[in-house]
């Protein structure tokens, strides 16, 4: 018989809600309806897990993939995946977007009056390895203004997919840097309610990390559902009879 | 605990630009085993009006019923060509495919298999975090028997199962709609 142990939920206030108003796209897109907590079975507990055969070893490096080097500051966003109990989260998939330096994507929606960089496409990935660090090499990408409402600019930041071992540890998230003046702005970084939470997805400039000559280092670390300390077991009344 | 979840934030309205890479839609090729099925659906706002700009991801175990992963530990074979996830993004009005095999039963807790079902993630512009929902399977009897399925009220149970498309064994509709009457079950499963 499997003995599983599923994955802790999140503390109060440590994710965001769907529905969160002064993010205006959210307002027909979050449910209406309370969502139906389960207890994780097999099919939460496993996950896709991506081998080295599914990543490129090139793809961490965002400033090498054209003829020209992009252009903007050169820096290194490095860090660990862990779990919340700090235990490392090893050969896991890493997936990176992000626009230019000049706040423009490559991407047909985006209308941003602001230039296109043929030497910069914006997408990378990597695994993380068997002590769960990743690293990858890009430019500072630039704030951008945006529709949610009058003189709305989104702060810089960085979109990370992060897979885990588990499709219940599966994470989406955006990095920002310290001390952008717009951070405190931005309906989508407070869409959290608690503080301490928030500051998690600010990254630390990073000294060892700085390449002299080169490039700022930056330092991210990503954390993932932590194990529940016992498996799950059916309540002695079973809720469907 | 050391330090409690990253905060999940939005995958916004550019996503394809780091998530095509693994763009998958078709799950299963010609040679895996298993009875093969087409689903295809939209996925719908709050309006009414579909949404292009949305990203579907699926989990689920070959047609034994296991899954490509060390922690599904039971005695039956995984199918080399079969890997389990697709990643669908969302076209102009919100439809979206896949082509996939069947899954078999997975054991549920205490044991007793869990109807055959594909796990989903939803992600969009307007999602501060993913939804999660599954697709179960029409005139399969063990769903009155699942596990997940009992706990959700039973007039919305439905909104989990897919539709035969008339006149076609193997085309199942099956659509995400994020508020309304109708609106889609969606489950907590944490992050």
């Amino acid at each position: 018989m499997l003995n599983l142990r599923g994955f802790r939920r999140p503390l109060p206030g440590t994710q965001p809600n769907h529905l969160h108003p002064p993010y205006l796209s959210s307002i027909k897109r979050a449910p209406t309806k309370p969502l139906v907590a389960i207890p994780h079975t097999l099919s939460e507990i496993t996950g896709p897990l991506f081998g080295s055969e599914r990543a490129d070893v090139k793809a961490f490096d965002l400033t090498k993939q054209h003829s020209g080097e992009p252009l903007g500051e050169r820096i290194v966003v490095s860090g660990r995946v862990i779990d919340e109990d700090g235990r490392v989260v090893p050969h896991t998939l890493v997936e990176i977007w992000q626009c230019n330096a000049a706040g423009r994507y490559l991407h047909k929606v985006d209308q941003h009056d602001a230039p296109l960089d043929p030497n910069f496409t914006g997408c990378g990935h990597t695994l993380t390895d068997a002590r769960g660090c990743y690293r990858f090499v890009t430019i500072r990408p630039g704030a951008y203004p945006w529709k949610n409402h009058h003189n709305a600019w989104r702060p810089a930041h960085i979109h990370f997919s992060v897979f885990g071992p588990a499709f219940a540890t599966r994470l989406v998230t955006q990095m920002y840097f310290p001390g952008d003046a717009l951070i405190p702005f931005d309906p989508i970084f407070n869409c959290t309610a608690d503080e301490a939470a928030r500051q998690r997805m600010i990254s630390r400039f990073d000294w060892q990390t700085t390449l002299p000559e080169q490039a700022l280092g930056f330092h991210f670390d990503l954390v993932l559902a932590g194990r529940e300390a016992t498996p799950w077991e059916p309540p002695a009344r079973a809720k469907n009879k | 605990m050391s330090s409690p979840a990253t905060p999940s934030q939005t995958v916004g309205p550019f996503f394809t630009i780091g998530c095509d890479r693994l763009k998958t839609d078709e799950l299963a090729g010609p040679n895996v085993p298993g009875e093969r099925m087409e689903v295809s659906g939209r996925v719908i706002d709050g309006d009414g009006v579909g949404i292009p700009d949305a990203m579907l991801e699926v989990w689920q175990a070959n047609s034994v019923g296991k899954y490509a992963h060390p922690e599904d530990t039971q005695d039956k074979e995984i199918d080399a060509g079969f890997h389990g996830f697709g990643r669908i993004p969302t076209g102009a009005n919100g439809e979206f495919r896949f082509i996939t095999i069947k899954p078999g039963p997975v054991p549920g807790p205490g044991g007793r298999p869990q109807a055959p079902h594909i796990a989903v993630s939803v992600f969009m512009r307007g999602l501060l975090r993913r939804l999660v929902t599954r697709v179960y399977f029409p005139e399969e009897a063990a769903n009155d028997e699942d596990f997940v399925l009992n706990f959700v009220e039973a007039a919305r149970r439905g909104t989990l199962i897919a539709r035969r498309v008339s006149g076609e064994s193997n085309k199942l509709e099956w659509n995400v709609l994020l508020q309304g009457e109708n609106e889609t079950v969606f489950f907590d499963i944490g992050l």
